[in-house]
């Protein structure tokens, strides 16, 4: 016999009287079901914005990149700026399933799902802007090290954008086969609950054929463990790598040692902010209220607050660092991006990112769903601009002055932009339709020690004094030897 | 294809598993099985299971990736093609951290996949027989694999008596094999 305890000062992961059946039925019940009009009007949206992004990447590449707005003051616009801004947002999905899972945080439960799922389609997102930067993307394979006829002539190693392809495309994969392999128990419980032939066939060959022996499932534990393991540091040195990018170039407002950290920070506030707007409407839309509860939107709020708070100090830290280095260059760097013609960018990205989240201090504020939804978007807002402020307003005023200039996206740049979010709620749309939007088998993993009428039950337990509590533990454990004992 | 008989039992809590796993191992059936829903921490140790070595074919895939990275890009910078940036040394060993890193953990995150789809004999078209509907739903189910000498009265009978809510023989493919889910099997039909 095993007492399933947890304090009554933690909050229930699971609202409501669920038993192992009842999870199973409310999460997978919206995939066999008919998807609701709203879902249809959504990705019919999201197919035209991916329709309108395919037509701007493709003028692109006809006439070349002359279409867009970027210079030779300015080399990198919206395209880099998109990129980095969609890294960061995949940050999110990795960080809550590995680095989570790692300090045994018992609420990610109920969003690693959808956070990882979000955390690839952002990946596949972000790849989009440096391939079809190059130009001439016919040759983009060139950036693998691949035999060829040229020497053979290998990649740069030693540079950043190369680390960047490493970097990236392990991420990726890593992510998906972290994502995938908890998928399999649940897809074979779709296919084993299954009413449709046609269901029993897609599930049964995306479930692997699993059945779930106690060796699996030892095997599957195992795996879990090690691929957080390797996905903590491997989170980290996506963003460090991505801000390499940057902080290793000799650029005034790029060239800072403090970059790695406070991109890392920037990643996971943006990711995080991402995960609330996606939650708080598939947990409306497909009734999941009671798994991913006001808790959960709270838990991230926290995070978001602190990582805001780390980001501010981060900018703070920048201009007290750019006066201290008594560098012209440095100094002027600065003093253009708050009071230079961009200095509006500089403004948006401090009122978003620093400012308001600091809001989330109140506790009414974080446990407030509509402010939770607003403020997300804020926040991603203001990242975007963060990142199109260290791009732009580093370059446009370079060491001639004859050579300074203004940047402005064109039509192609933003449409290629908007044909991201296309192509990133295609695939949400997708996920939320075919997949179980929650770990299932994790759920229930957690249900008896976190789930409302659990720990309801143990109420009693709660007005026992410690001594006589732990006595009681104590003699569970007794019978339990002497159980073991009769049977020998 | 093995077709085998089969003793099988549902439990609905685990708090009744776990003594019917111990009584199951000590009265000589042979236990073939048995399936969750979730991970069960505890009744791998309970059935006797030794603990997996795929961590440390992990760490092994991690070390190839190592190496290949050092390897490959110390042979380029260092013979193949040799470079001259700046004057700096050829084999810039702490410029390939981030790439040595990443193919190191790609190898491992990637071999372990493959090898936890081996062990676990599990890949897209393989089909397992599926003892009961709800075996990934709420029921934990142990099946025990029975010969021709044992009476089905009395298993059935012990099945019951450790607490069992449903209990049944079947006659099923003991192992994997390829095939479509929604295609029924021949040996099913022993079943009916």
């Amino acid at each position: 016999m095993h007492i399933k305890y947890e304090s009554f000062v933690r909050e229930p992961l699971v609202d409501g009287n669920k038993d192992y059946h009842q999870v199973s039925e409310d999460i997978i019940s919206p995939i066999e079901r008919k998807p609701g009009r709203m879902w249809y009007v959504g990705f019919f949206f999201a197919l035209c914005l991916l329709a309108f992004g395919i037509f701007s990447v493709s003028w692109s590449v006809y006439w070349g990149l002359g279409t867009w707005g970027v210079n030779r003051t300015i080399g990198w616009g919206w395209d880099i700026t998109n990129f980095v801004w969609w890294v960061g947002i995949g940050h999110a999905g990795t960080l809550i399933s590995a680095i989570l899972l790692l300090f045994r945080q018992g609420w990610r439960t109920g969003v690693n799902r959808a956070a990882e799922a979000m955390t690839i389609f952002a990946v596949m997102c972000a790849g989009q802007f440096p391939i079809w930067h190059m130009g001439r993307v016919w040759d983009a394979m060139w950036v693998l090290p691949l035999p060829n006829s040229r020497g053979p002539l290998w990649p740069n190693f030693d540079s950043p954008l190369l680390w960047d392809v490493f970097a990236i495309s392990t991420y990726f994969t890593v992510s998906l086969l972290f994502w995938y392999s908890g998928l399999i128990p649940d897809f074979a419980l779709i296919r084993d609950r299954a009413k449709t032939n046609f269901r029993k066939m897609m599930y049964g060959l995306t479930s692997f054929g699993w059945t779930g022996t106690a060796k699996n499932w030892q095997r599957h534990e195992a795996l879990s463990l090690v691929l957080a393991g390797l996905s903590t540091p491997l989170v980290l040195s996506v963003h460090t790598i991505v801000s390499f990018d940057f902080a290793t170039s000799v650029i005034p407002g790029w060239h800072t040692t403090i970059f790695p950290p406070y991109f890392v920070a920037g990643a996971v506030f943006s990711g995080f902010a991402m995960v609330n707007t996606l939650l708080v409407i598939t947990r409306k839309i497909l009734h999941l209220e009671e798994y991913i509860t006001i808790g959960h939107l709270e838990a991230m709020n926290k995070v978001i607050v602190l990582t805001g708070s780390i980001v501010g100090i981060a900018y703070l830290t920048e201009l007290f660092i750019s006066w201290y280095s008594q560098s012209w260059g440095e100094m002027a760097a600065f003093q253009w991006r708050i009071l230079g013609p961009y200095w509006w960018s500089y403004w948006a990205m401090m009122t978003c990112n620093v400012v308001s989240p600091q809001l989330f201090w109140v506790k009414k504020l974080r446990r407030n769903i509509p402010f939770t939804f607003v403020m997300s978007i804020v926040v991603n807002i203001g990242m975007w601009f963060e990142r199109f402020v260290i791009i732009v307003t580093s370059t446009y005023r370079d060491w001639v002055p004859g050579s300074w200039a203004y940047y402005s996206p064109t039509w192609p740049e933003v449409g290629f932009y908007l044909g991201t979010f296309g192509l990133f709620f295609t695939c949400y749309f997708l996920f939320a339709k075919y997949f179980p939007v929650i770990a299932v088998a994790e759920i229930k993993f957690v249900l008896k020690t976190s789930g409302d009428n659990y720990k309801r039950a143990m109420a009693p337990l709660e007005e026992k004094t410690g001594e006589a509590f732990v006595e009681l533990v104590n003699s569970h454990h007794h019978e339990d030897e002497h159980a073991a004992v009769a049977h020998h | 294809m093995a077709i085998k008989k089969f003793a099988v039992a549902a439990y609905d809590d685990e708090a009744v598993l776990f003594p019917a796993v111990s009584k199951v191992r000590h009265s000589g059936y042979k236990l073939h099985d048995i399936y969750t829903p979730f991970a069960v921490h505890g009744l791998d140790v309970a059935m006797g299971h030794k603990d997996t070595d795929l961590h440390i074919a992990g760490f092994i895939y991690g070390m190839c990736g190592t190496s290949t990275a050092v390897g490959f890009i110390s042979w380029i910078y260092c013979s193949d093609w040799l470079q001259n940036y700046g004057g700096k040394p050829h084999f810039a060993l702490p410029a390939w951290i981030p790439v040595t890193f990443e193919l190191t953990v790609l190898f491992a995150a990637v071999g372990m996949v493959l090898t936890f789809c081996y062990l676990n004999q599990i890949m897209p078209g393989v089909k397992k027989h599926v003892f009961h509907p709800r075996q990934s739903d709420d029921m934990f189910v142990v099946a025990l694999e029975l010969n021709d000498h044992v009476s089905e009265q009395e298993v059935i009978k012990f099945l019951q008596s450790t607490g069992a809510k449903e209990t049944s023989i079947q006659k099923a493919e003991a192992s994997w094999w390829y095939g479509r889910w929604d295609k029924k099997e021949e040996y099913e039909a022993l079943n009916a």
